[in-house]
């Protein structure tokens, strides 16, 4: 289970002051050694170890899993908040399956996945291996990190003021941004956040803004361990730019790819700082999330169970996607190493 | 969240050797990625540009252009609706704590894990990891719940507790494999001088490691400083309130001219900027001080 290898070996090296090679090293570390620990024992073997853990057990318990449970526990009861939850047994979820709305919610997260997965990872990758391999050896390694921290701004900024921003390009009526410069050269106003699909077609805008610097810094970061004599011997044997890229390139930095695809695609499925300032899930729910459409049921229908249900769901979905990915991720690894 | 990890290892590559001959192809690839690069900074030069103009200003000479005179009423309306400086003391406050505390958990934490090697520490890895990874709604309604029961709704440090577990969940994920690849030699030497395992950890491992804790402060500030959903539910009175939600709050009303809106964008954009500053500098003597052979 190695999602953010590359990062930990950053983070290792900075954090014991041993630097390797710094070329090939690609194992695993998550995986720890299951040796002795590391300070030699004098009586009672790891069990001492354990006090160091208890504060953060505590805080676990109390802030995640107690909550958790007590989640799912109201996903089987009807309660508005007030006095106590009243046990249904399964209508939630019952209720779900034939709910409209919830799948509308899960088919607009195909389009979140989109906006945040796909397109920022194939543009990503263009981007950051035309700024390393083009921007950084012909004009200089500054230019490169120049663009770069440009690409990345959008990235700092909080979600709910990036969520203003737009929705101020975007109001409608004469005075957003965007129907302002439109007018000059003569179109109408339009209701860009009021109908279809064009709501749905900034939301995701946004989010393709937002994203993009992430997957060119993961990249780029990626990139400076491909052994440049690797491409040199390639280039002599006649390859061109895209048969080195694809061969040398992808599969090298093939992790950090799982990565970000990984964390792009639960920040994907969690979506709700834009939808809740942007559209609030309209028009009329053509831009419902789920996370979203469970904070409605929490704090505006007071349905507690029902919102707990859609939460749930979401939740079971982000646990399967990770799995899914890790295991994915540790048998290419396998293969790899086995190929060896 | 993952933002950050890769950026731990992000120097740029001096160009080798030197600046090579440059082809007509590979000025227009410049060209693209400049262009791209220009449509990514569009809506802060919009936001820049229009937070100094009047309103008439704006609607005469559209979003694009300069402002004709510096005009700060849009930026002195939204500071005195939401008594900026207020929201922005709450937002430092919340993310300090939350960085100072997350940081001592996680050193915690990955000390028993990494340094320790506590049976089943992968499943407990995975526990942390998973605690990070969760959709907070899942979270939401229970944890409201508790907090009015505790009387702690409404109250910074409702906040606080929620992310010091959220961030130390990820910060012992990842620290616990710093730890784990910790030179043993040290170790071996700081116990046979007789260091307990609690001198050990704050003699040997704490200062060793200070340029990767460094790192994990400054995204985990950064970080609480963008939350939003937790914000937003638990912070209910406006004297509570962080700088997104004090925008977003205002931002319902629709009524508010454009300059007030650009001005609110610009003033929630500034902390970001001087966080960006600040960031790269962090990241780059992190990375540098571990690079040293």
């Amino acid at each position: 289970m190695s999602v953010l290898t590359r990062a930990e070996h950053g983070a290792s090296r900075a954090a014991s002051g041993t630097a390797h090679d710094g070329g090939n090293t690609r194992r695993s570390r998550t995986k720890l050694p299951p040796e002795e620990p590391a300070i030699p024992q004098r009586k009672g073997g790891t069990a001492g170890y354990w006090l160091y853990l208890l504060p953060g057990f505590v805080l676990l318990l109390v802030i995640i899993v107690i909550p958790l449970v007590f989640n799912v526990y109201l996903t089987f009861t009807r309660w508005r908040g007030v006095r106590t939850p009243e046990f249904i047994g399964l209508d939630n979820w019952v209720k779900i399956f034939g709910d409209e709305d919830f799948w509308t919610s899960f088919a607009n997260s195909v389009w979140m996945v989109i906006a945040m997965v796909v397109i920022p990872t194939i543009v990503g990758l263009i981007v950051a291996a035309l700024l390393f391999d083009v921007v950084g050896r012909k004009f200089g390694g500054k230019v490169g990190s120049f663009l770069r921290a440009t690409y990345y701004l959008p990235q700092i900024l909080p979600i709910a003021v990036a969520g203003i921003v737009i929705g101020w390009i975007f109001r409608p009526g004469a005075t957003g941004a965007m129907n302002q410069l439109l007018g000059t050269v003569g179109i109408g106003p339009v209701d860009w956040l009021g109908q279809m699909p064009s709501a749905l077609l900034v939301l995701m805008a946004v989010l393709v803004w937002v994203q993009i610097g992430y997957p060119i810094v993961v990249f780029m970061a990626a990139l400076q361990r491909v052994d440049p004599e690797l491409y040199e011997a390639a280039e002599l044997d006649g390859a061109n730019w895209f048969q080195r890229f694809s061969a040398i390139t992808l599969s090298i930095i093939r992790p950090e790819v799982f990565v970000v695809t990984l964390t792009c695609t639960i920040a994907a499925l969690k979506v709700f700082g834009p939808v809740y300032v942007i559209t609030q899930g309209g028009p009329a729910g053509a831009t419902l999330v789920p996370a979203y459409y469970a904070y409605t049921e929490f704090f505006t229908k007071r349905n507690i169970g029902y919102g707990a249900t859609i939460a749930t769901v979401l939740t079971i979905l982000v646990v399967i996607v990770s799995i899914i990915f890790i295991r994915v991720q540790s048998s290419l690894e396998r293969k790899e190493r086995a190929g060896l | 969240m993952a933002a950050t990890t890769a950026i731990v290892t992000g120097k740029p590559r001096r160009a080798r050797g030197g600046m090579t001959k440059k082809r007509p192809l590979d000025w227009v690839l410049l060209a693209l990625v400049v262009i791209g690069a220009l449509i990514v900074i569009v809506p802060f030069y919009l936001i820049v540009v229009n937070a100094f103009k009047s309103p008439v200003d704006y609607a005469t000479s559209g979003p694009f252009s300069l402002p004709q005179a510096i005009d700060l009423t849009g930026i002195q309306n939204f500071w005195e609706r939401v008594n900026f400086p207020e929201k922005v003391w709450n937002s430092i406050f919340i993310s300090g704590i939350v960085s100072l505390l997350a940081v001592l958990i996680s050193v915690l934490n990955a000390f028993a894990i990494g340094i320790g090697r506590v049976r089943g520490r992968t499943w407990i890895v995975l526990l942390f990891l998973l605690a990070n990874l969760l959709p907070q709604e899942a979270l939401l309604y229970p944890l409201y719940y508790m907090f009015k029961s505790v009387d702690l709704y409404d109250n910074v440090w409702s906040v606080i507790i929620v992310f010091t577990v959220v961030q130390a969940a990820f910060g012992t994920y990842l620290l616990s494999s710093v730890y784990g690849t910790f030179p043993k030699e040290l170790l071996e030497a700081a116990s046979l001088d007789g260091a307990t395992r609690w001198q050990i950890l704050w003699r040997v491992v704490f200062p060793i490691s200070r340029p990767t804790l460094a790192v994990l402060l400054i995204f985990f500030f950064i970080w609480t400083w963008n939350e939003f959903l937790i914000p937003l539910t638990f912070l209910a009175s406006n004297a509570n309130q962080t700088v997104p939600v004090a925008i977003s709050v205002l931002q319902g009303d629709r009524l508010m001219d454009v300059t007030t809106t650009a001005g609110s964008a610009l003033l929630g954009i500034i902390p970001t900027l001087i966080f960006f500053l600040i960031f790269q500098r962090t990241l780059t003597r992190g990375i540098t001080a571990g690079a040293v052979k």
